[in-house]
């Protein structure tokens, strides 16, 4: 509107007053008119003042307060380069974040490292993940679906894939999801006194000092993500490549080559325990 | 050698300009590298290390090396002239100025050669500045850097402010001042309130980094956000430091080709103090997106959208000057009509990003991008452009061609907005800035690649300008004094002018002392 009213005056100027010819006489030299200048200073006014009360208005409606009693039904942790989502029951779910539909979370964001941004377009307004400071959100979808997030401030080399995805659910579903995800202890595979499979010591050994292999292993330092479920994931790395065993190879041989960049050092492994290791990843679903 | 030990202001303004113009190469080739990798999803023509060196020293380039020292060029070169001086006030620390602004140019350059250029930002937020996370010496030497320019830039705007208090003409009250002259003694005084704030935050960075101190550092009490508190209260004052000079310039070039006098001079020149006080009280909008609590950001919104008033007030008057003239459509007039529409364009998005809802969801995506652009490109590269056009002939003594004008000018409109206006969509669309690459989501591809395509043919129109520049300067036809009828006192010099400026200064008793002496039946003396 306001760009239609200045462009209409800049094209109309420059149309009707050209220069005609060679003339040499002056047009009339006017200095100014304090009418004029006066009302294009206080239609704006009225403009901005009116733009502001919009803007505070709905800055009420979308905002989640800050300070608050009520406890966060959800905690979003932003790493370089991955998420992390912890449930109330202690579940530690890295990328993917399941919601339940038509409820609005109060979500908690927050950085491991360095500035993050959680940023999911379609379900809230965007939170800087700080370092040493929390900001609330309320995370609320309407209704069930995939919601697509990002980061979204420049956290360093690999700020471009930190790709995930908000799943809305309907109450049951979620619920299910929830089973599904963190199991209770005893149907875990690692039942005390059974003979440890090969795979799981290897996974022990070196992959274990950052990444964690079920939803109930609290061994890990969490330095990197929760490998658990991991070949129920779509994507790897942020959206950087499918999930497929070739993919997960790569990251197994070659971790700069699969996301230059990233924190993980190239694991000194044979090809025998590389292929172990993959079959165990890919028996995680 | 002799421009080596050169003091005299228009050698010096010259010597600014020529430099920025290298460094204006640098910057647009690694616009161009991230263009290119930018022109399809998915591409890895470069790895995100380069990428993240290349947008880094593309801004640091574009405001630190270009656009402060361009505007501080013209500013050296034109201000004693337009006042009736023969020097600056203080021509030894405006020749040391330019020096050390250019070995904090190739210091910057130099972190190339180890291998580890700056990536943290132009902005380099801690704590991804900081050792743990930038371990290489690119920060180190992107800071070092900056503390030379920052202290060159105050040294140079500290003498403009002396020239402009104290060199004046006799009968040149400040409220006689060409708007120019007015708008660069404003930013002039901004750049000393400002810079200090970058170098202050950028010793507290250097010394996290080298001394093991922990100003940002949250493990260690210290607040990663008083990092961008320091950075913004520079920041936000400096957009108006390389825009008001600018505007200047379109304050004097719209007046002389519509044939009328700045339309409200009073208002004009006032807005821009407006603007100047309201720009330290605005840095918070970039920083929005961090829970601040709502009520501290509403206070910050108010003062952004209040900005756009005075801003405004200027388009309006430019409008209302060409109003009732009668407009010559020389080169330089076309980059000042272009000017104003684009400058509108980034205006209106910058209120966008004052309401703070808006910026919840824009800021950091590709609508920034398209947004700064259009201020800093579209609005003062556009104006700089007509001054080059305008302020030729009598720098060099000869005219620039007005055909090769024309062929760059619509080159580079078409070039600038083919490669910034789709940059709305795509923020709109949700593409983050700052990314070396992106997924093939609908619509990404394509607008990418137009961005790309628009931006190829902007370098065409830019060598093309340049080519007319050079060209001109050895071939072009004689200026004479006072190409443009125009009435301000450096159209009184020679072209170009000699070592002492004026033999003797025309009277002054109005705002356009040259229209007085060729109209003397109808001076602005008697008639405003």
């Amino acid at each position: 509107m306001v760009f239609l009213v200045v462009a209409a005056g800049v094209i109309w100027s420059v149309v009707r007053f050209r220069s005609r010819g060679l003339s040499t006489t002056e047009p009339r030299q006017v200095f100014g008119s304090r009418k004029l200048e006066i009302l294009w200073t206080v239609v704006p006014l009225a403009i901005v003042t009116g733009l502001f009360i919009v803007t505070v208005r709905a800055m009420v409606l979308i905002d989640a307060p800050q300070d608050s009693d009520r406890p966060s039904d959800l905690v979003i942790t932003a790493h370089q380069w991955w998420w992390e989502a912890r449930y109330p029951n202690g579940a530690v779910v890295p990328w993917d974040i399941h919601i339940p539909a038509g409820r609005r979370l109060r979500a908690r964001i927050e950085s491991a490292d360095v500035i993050h941004d959680f940023w999911v377009p379609d379900l809230a307004r965007k939170m800087d993940a700080v370092p040493g400071r929390w900001g609330y959100i309320w995370l609320e979808a309407d209704k069930p679906g995939t919601y697509a997030g990002t980061c979204s401030e420049f956290c360093g080399a690999q700020h471009a894939w930190m790709r995930y995805r908000v799943i809305a659910e309907s109450e049951s579903d979620f619920e299910a999801w929830m089973r599904y995800w963190k199991p209770q202890p005893n149907n875990e595979d690692d039942i005390p006194g059974s003979p440890v499979p090969l795979a799981v010591r290897l996974f022990a050994d070196k992959c274990s000092s950052c990444h964690a292999r079920t939803a109930t292993d609290e061994s890990s330092s969490g330095k990197g993500p929760s490998l658990a479920h991991l070949a129920s994931r779509e994507t790897l790395g942020g959206g950087i490549m499918r999930n497929t065993p070739e993919n997960l190879m790569l990251w197994l041989t070659d971790p700069q080559a699969a996301k230059p960049g990233n924190r993980m050092p190239k694991i000194p492994l044979t090809d025998a325990e590389r292929t172990t290791i993959l079959g165990y990843l890919e028996s995680l679903r | 050698m002799t421009w080596l030990l050169a003091l005299d202001h228009k050698r010096v303004g010259i010597l600014y300009m020529l430099s920025a113009l290298l460094f204006f190469f640098a910057g647009g080739m690694e616009a161009m590298v991230m263009r290119a990798q930018l022109a399809a999803p998915n591409l890895k023509l470069i790895s995100p290390e380069i990428y993240n060196q290349m947008f880094t020293m593309h801004g640091t380039t574009m405001i630190f090396l270009v656009a402060m020292p361009v505007l501080t060029g013209f500013g050296v070169y034109l201000v004693p002239l337009m006042i009736g001086a023969n020097q600056t006030a203080l021509p030894r620390l405006g020749a040391a100025c330019f020096w050390l602004q250019l070995v904090g140019g190739v210091l910057l350059y130099s972190s190339f050669a180890t291998g580890a250029a700056p990536s943290a930002g132009w902005f380099s937020y801690a704590p991804l500045s900081e050792k743990p996370f930038s371990p290489g010496a690119g920060v180190d030497f992107w800071a070092f850097a900056l503390l030379l320019i920052a202290a060159s830039s105050i040294g140079s705007a500290i003498n403009l402010i002396v020239t402009i208090a104290t060199e004046r003409a006799p009968g040149m009250i400040m409220r006689l001042v060409p708007l120019f002259v007015w708008m660069t003694f404003v930013a002039s005084i901004m750049i000393v309130f400002a810079l200090p704030a970058l170098g202050a935050s950028l010793v507290l960075l250097l010394s996290d980094r080298l001394l093991v101190a922990h100003f940002f550092d949250p493990s260690q009490g210290g607040a990663p956000l008083l990092w961008q508190h320091y950075f913004w209260i520079f920041g936000h004052p400096e957009v108006y430091i390389v825009v008001l000079p600018a505007f200047g310039m379109i304050s004097e070039i719209i007046p002389v080709f519509s044939r009328k006098p700045i339309f409200g001079y009073p208002f004009v020149a006032t807005s821009t103090v407006a603007i100047a006080f309201l720009s330290y009280g605005v840095w918070v909008h970039h920083m929005f997106a961090v829970a601040l609590g709502r009520n501290f950001l509403a206070v910050f919104a108010a003062a952004s959208m209040l900005i756009a008033v005075p801003t405004g007030m200027k388009i309006f008057s430019w409008i209302a000057t060409m109003w009732g003239g009668a407009i010559r459509f020389t080169t330089a007039m076309m980059f000042a009509v272009a000017f104003l529409l684009e400058f509108t364009v980034g205006g209106l998005s910058g209120v966008a990003f004052a309401t703070v809802p808006v910026d919840w969801r824009l800021t950091d995506t590709y609508f920034v991008v398209a947004h700064i652009h259009y201020v800093l490109f579209g609005g003062t590269v556009f104006a700089l452009l007509a001054a080059v056009h305008y302020w030729f002939p009598k720098m060099s003594g000869r005219m620039m061609d007005e055909r090769l004008g024309r062929w760059s000018f619509w080159l580079i409109v078409l070039g600038f907005n083919t490669a910034v206006f789709v940059l709305h969509f795509l923020g709109l669309i949700g593409m983050p800035r700052r990314v070396y690459t992106y997924p093939n989501l609908p619509w990404f591809g394509p607008l990418n690649l137009i961005s790309t395509i628009g931006a190829a043919i902007l370098v065409f129109g830019i060598l093309l300008f340049c080519c007319n520049v050079a060209m001109s300067f050895f071939f072009g036809v004689e200026a004479g004094d006072d190409p443009w009828n125009a009435w301000t006192l450096e159209w009184a010099a020679a072209s170009p002018p000699a070592l002492q400026n004026f033999t003797q200064v025309p009277q002054v008793r109005s705002r356009r002392p040259l229209w007085d002496l060729k109209h003397p039946e109808a001076p602005d003396w008697m008639v405003s």
